[in-house]
């Protein structure tokens, strides 16, 4: 008989800044969309955690999300995220009260199938998906959404490129929500999944820093809520290998009725 | 056709796989495809490197100390330190095209049975990368040589 050797847990080993930040429905990756990297610093020998904060202040409305993340030997990411999405004013005008906030859970799994960010010749290939509960039914019901709960499915390819610093990631996204959920899913218009681009390049100034560009394209599902794509251009700096700070300026466009919806976003992850 | 025939047997015959300070290895075909990744082409990377005195110094500094490193060090146990310094600068020195040929082992078999992890291969991928910072050689530099080495982690890596 065989003997079975129970291999022990590596502790650490992941490359800086290879486990990307958190991105705002928490899975790992850029900040707008996911990468095709598993949460935390470990290798295929160890189990890594995340844990991230994140505000946007945009224009007439501020964002925050909290969350963390588990990733199994650099092949499986388990992700939970609250996300908190305060209206202001604008609560106020749309008749739901000053400071109105939704509020979203997101579950998240994600598996990288393939390849790998840094060494193969194959580019990180992962497949995902994002179960999402918006805390707000009744209301999100109330401007047309069809449903206060929705799944997301993805696959994304990131690889990080050596040979000219550059990072790049694509996501595909079969998805039905308004405004990442935060409006519901499903609305008057369409109640039928649609398919959505996201990507992300990166340009790696330092071993510890990189500074690039995203995009995210976005369904548009409700008739009294135009919804655009989003942008952001940011800058990572991996302060040590447990502490990675993002700032990036983004451009939300119309968000529940109010155009020009610009403004930044910070980020703080730590990883083990 | 004897005659002619003779010199070169005689330089294959005399191809060290091991050269004097060295322990002797199970011979093995001298190929500069060993190296595992093509040379760059022009010297731009050779210079950026600061040459073959450049490149000696990194690859020194490298293995000394990954040899003392609390992470990586036990690799290097018991390891041929004179022979690695000597084959890992002419692999080196081969891919940043500087002037030399490989005469090492290929990947694999270089590193059989060392029980090498991705982690262990990342740490000396840090080292690398803080001793190419030490001595001065630009990020993107730095870089465009990682991604030579990077696809070897397949060989490399055996656990």
């Amino acid at each position: 008989m065989t003997p079975i050797h129970a291999k022990e847990l590596r502790n650490g080993g992941k490359l800086l800044l290879t486990n990307g930040i958190t991105s705002l429905e928490g899975a790992s990756g850029g900040g707008l969309t996911p990468w095709a990297v598993i949460a935390g610093n470990e290798t295929r020998d160890g189990i890594g955690l995340s844990a991230h904060a994140t505000l946007v202040e945009l224009r007439d409305y501020d964002y925050r999300s909290v969350g963390a993340a588990v990733g199994l030997f650099d092949r499986v990411e388990l992700s939970i995220a609250r996300q908190r999405f305060n209206t202001r004013e604008i609560g106020a005008l749309l008749g739901l009260g000053r400071d109105y906030a939704f509020e979203q859970d997101i579950v998240g799994a994600k598996v990288r199938v393939a390849g790998d960010l840094v060494y193969d010749r194959l580019p990180a290939i992962a497949v995902g998906a994002q179960y999402k509960h918006n805390r707000n039914g009744p209301v999100v019901r109330a401007i047309g959404a069809q449903h206060d709960s929705g799944v997301d499915y993805y696959a994304s390819a990131s690889k990080l490129l050596l040979g000219q610093s550059i990072l790049a990631s694509g996501t595909v996204r079969l998805t039905k929500a308004n405004q990442m959920g935060i409006l519901g899913y499903g609305g008057d218009k369409s109640d039928a999944y649609s398919v959505q681009f996201e990507g992300s390049l990166g340009w790696q100034v330092s071993r510890r820093m990189a500074v690039g560009a995203e995009y995210r394209s976005k369904p548009d599902k409700l008739s009294i809520a135009r919804e655009d794509d989003w942008y952001d251009i940011f800058a990572v700096y991996a302060i040590n290998r447990h502490l990675t700070a993002t700032a990036a300026y983004t451009d939300l466009g119309s968000i529940a009725t109010v155009k020009d919806q610009r403004g930044v976003l910070f980020s703080l992850q730590t990883a083990f | 056709m004897t005659v002619s025939l003779f010199p070169l047997l005689l330089l294959a015959q005399a191809t060290p796989y091991a050269v004097p300070g060295e322990t002797a290895v199970t011979p093995y075909v001298v190929d500069d495809a060993n190296a595992a990744a093509r040379p760059f082409v022009g010297d731009d990377i050779a210079r950026a490197f600061g040459g073959q005195d450049g490149i000696r110094r990194i690859v020194d500094r490298l293995i000394d100390k990954s040899h003392n490193d609390p992470v990586i060090g036990e690799i290097f146990v018991s390891h041929d330190m004179v022979r690695l310094k000597r084959t890992l600068f002419e692999q080196f020195c081969y891919i940043l095209n500087a002037g030399c040929s490989y005469s090492g082992r290929d990947m694999k078999a270089s590193h059989k049975d060392l029980g090498i992890q991705h982690a262990d291969m990342n740490r000396m991928v840090e080292i690398l990368q803080a001793v190419m910072r030490e001595q001065g050689i630009s990020f993107p530099a730095q870089n465009r040589l990682l991604s030579r080495l990077a696809p070897m982690r397949h060989d490399v890596v055996e656990r």
